[in-house]
């Protein structure tokens, strides 16, 4: 239990050390055939993640942001849908990989962990169990002893008080924040080089929230391990990524630093989002701005920007372009950022018409 | 938890306290005579003035709370039962005396027991046999033709009146087909020859089996559909689980929760007696017992049916509240 990261973790599984991404996805579209037809829930998504990196996805229910990373994983159900489009781990490539292959990856070099951790656990095993069982399933040759110590250990890792007794209780015997921290532990163990946090703070209220992306923040140093965090929460990237990819209806509509995303971001779609946090720091004229509508069907996806009939922003690209032609994902302004969109000068409009109205102070700084 | 288990024992006495004053009440107001059937009986027909002796024997002229607690008295301490000039012994606990046979009902009761216990046994056993394994596997192929087929087949199924299948199953293995070995059913007691006890059961099981299972299976197809869509499923599986581990120790782990419990108070039932299987296989057990009383309104025997039932609903409804706390860690008894 005393035993350092370095000593318990170095020489269990190659790691890749070369400078490429761990991550890959390029192209990736994975379409459900339904019995109103076909839904495309993800559409032609590229990004990728370095070790050590957190990608932030962001965007509204429905956007793809979970369909695209259970896709990593390979877990959706093969028969009922259809992934094209390629997505390589560590330089494997995952589409159309082998169940027995794949099994090997899940939970050990890419691991995930899912919101709402009481209904995630399994309600009739005790934490230890459930920590032990993913560990032992990933090393054949260790004892049910090794492994319940190895839980012991992650337990005490992420911050649970006794982790020795509390290793022999029932998930619903856990507050909130410690099932969230039971699952982060249960994702760790196998020492991952990626971890996948699905909207991991998303059932907490904000304090343990807060605690829980510290977590995160700091096991990601210590195991340097590349993580991926979806979450409809831009105050939860600002915390936690380095990049960020803004998704709607399936698409990658903005992509680019934390900074240039949350500064200086170029398309209608994210300036909606950065409206919809409520501030409370900002003054009292600051407005909350909601998105107007709802996200699209993906059944049946508007024409042209899929973000068109809720943009308020369509009348100034000239021709109706928006209604009729998909804009392609281009560069933005600055280095690495690209973005989604027809406005032909997003800058002006987002310094002039965007920022005065949610945080009127920072165009004065600006000035 | 042992606290909880007498509470519920002492509310079980309740239950079977007020269980016996109704029937007692429905056999004292009821709409037969029993000492009109049971003169007739014993004087070839020629019962007239004689029926005096009976009632007063029988204690239809005292008031009914009086020969209640008479009766209840017998129940722990037994008592003399006396019928025109006969008196009859009937040792603790005494449910009374059949008026068809003279002998205590619950000596009676005890005979038939092995009858009806085997009945219940192999049905039950072929409920689960069949009816879990190929509930699990629907579910796993949900939406599939053959899914899709064995759901509408044992739904056709299910939807035969029961005595009608269990009356075919006989007629066409027994009469028709003349199916060796299975064809001289009943009950013959298992210690003295357990080749024919399995025979004469067999075809009792099969259709008690066959026809249990499709419930079964939709019970255990619906709950394991369910668990199969849990997220802690998908959590199974994102930890690089084998997809067998998955199926069976998480998804079908939780799927037999709500299985357990309709089975323990199906068991119960069983047990009570199985009166279209007993009946049409020609099993004496409880069920065709109490058809039997019913026809010859020999009243103790009915009421004493009827309150076998009571304990046996109680005590099965008990075990099963145990097994559930045992199966699901959430729910403590208290």
């Amino acid at each position: 239990m005393t035993t350092t990261p370095s000593e318990t973790h170095v020489g269990q599984r190659e790691r890749p050390q070369s400078d490429g991404p761990i991550l890959v996805v390029e192209d990736l579209s994975v379409t459900f055939p339904t019995q109103d037809g076909p839904v495309t829930a993800v559409k032609g998504l590229s990004y990728s993640v370095e070790m050590g990196k957190t990608l932030g996805i962001v965007g509204e229910s429905g956007s793809g942001k979970s369909v695209s990373s259970l896709a990593v994983l390979g877990l959706h159900d093969a028969k009922a849908s259809k992934i094209t489009g390629s997505i390589r781990v560590a330089g494997t490539e995952v589409v159309g990989l082998s169940e027995a292959r794949m099994r090997k990856l899940r939970g050990n070099s890419v691991s995930m962990i899912f919101q709402d951790a009481l209904a995630a656990l399994h309600p009739f095993y005790k934490i230890g169990n459930q920590l032990s069982e993913a560990y032992l399933v990933h090393h054949p040759s260790a004892s049910k002893r090794d492994a319940r110590r190895k839980a012991i250990e992650m337990l005490d890792r992420v911050g649970i008080p006794q982790p020795d007794r509390r290793v022999d209780d029932f998930p619903h015997q856990f507050s909130g924040g410690m099932r969230q921290r039971a699952m982060i532990a249960m994702g760790l163990i196998n020492d991952p080089s990626l971890l996948i946090a699905d909207e991991p703070t998303t059932a907490l209220d904000v304090t343990v929230q807060a605690q829980i992306l510290d977590l995160l923040q700091d096991l990601q140093r210590e195991f340097n391990s590349a993580v991926v965090i979806i979450t409809h929460d831009l105050g939860v990237i600002a915390e936690t990524a380095d990049d960020v990819l803004v998704m709607y209806a399936g698409r990658a509509v903005e992509y680019g630093t934390v900074k240039q995303i949350l500064t200086k971001p170029e398309m209608p779609y994210t300036w909606g989002l950065l409206s919809s946090i409520p501030d409370v720091a900002a003054s009292t004229d600051a407005r909350l701005i909601p998105i107007p509508g709802n996200p699209p069907s993906l059944l049946s996806p508007p024409s042209g920007c899929s973000f068109h009939p809720r943009c308020a922003h369509v009348d100034k690209v000239p021709g109706g372009l928006c209604a009729t032609e998909l804009p392609a994902l281009t560069a933005a302004s600055g280095a690495n950022h690209l973005k989604r969109c027809h406005l032909p000068n997003p800058e002006l409009i987002y310094r002039t018409e965007i920022l005065p109205e949610i945080a009127p102070d920072l165009v004065e700084e600006i000035r | 938890m042992f606290a909880y288990l007498v509470k519920r024992l002492i509310s079980g006495a309740l239950v079977l306290t007020l269980v016996s004053m109704a029937i007692f009440l429905l056999f004292w107001y009821g709409p037969s005579s029993p000492a009109q059937t049971i003169c007739d009986r014993e004087t070839s027909n020629r019962c007239g003035n004689r029926i005096e002796i009976y009632e007063r024997t029988l204690g239809f002229d005292n008031p009914v709370h009086e020969e209640y607690l008479k009766w209840a008295k017998g129940v722990f301490v037994g008592r003399d039962i006396q019928i025109a000039s006969t008196t009859y012994e009937c040792d603790a606990p005494c449910l009374g005396v059949s008026y068809l046979t003279k002998q205590p009902v619950s000596e009676e009761l005890v005979e038939r027991l092995p009858a009806t216990v085997s009945v219940a046994i192999g049905g039950a056993f072929l409920y689960l046999l069949f009816g879990i394994p190929i509930g699990v596997a629907a579910a796993r192929r949900r939406g599939s033709v053959a899914d899709k087929a064995l759901v509408s087949s044992f739904l056709f199924l299910s939807s035969i009146p029961y005595y009608l299948f269990a009356l075919l199953t006989w007629l066409y293995l027994t009469v028709l087909w003349e199916a060796p070995f299975v064809s001289d059913t009943g009950y013959f007691p298992i210690t003295e020859n357990p080749a024919k006890w399995f025979g004469g059961m067999f075809l009792a099981w099969v259709a008690l089996g066959i026809f249990g299972c499709t419930q079964y299976t939709r019970y255990s197809r619906g709950s394991m559909v369910e668990a199969l869509s849990e997220d802690y499923i998908r959590t199974a599986r994102a930890k690089g689980l084998p997809e067998r581990t998955v199926v069976y120790k998480h998804g079908l782990r939780a799927a037999l929760v709500p299985v357990v419990t309709i089975f323990g108070i199906d068991f119960g039932t069983l047990l009570a007696g199985t009166i279209f299987t007993e009946r049409i296989f020609d099993i004496n057990g409880i069920g065709f017992w109490s058809l039997q009383a019913v026809q010859a309104k020999d009243l103790p025997v009915v009421a004493a049916t009827a309150l076998f039932s009571a304990v046996l609903l109680i005590i099965s409804n008990l075990i099963v509240d145990v097994i559930y706390s045992v199966l699901d860690p959430r729910v403590r008894l208290s």
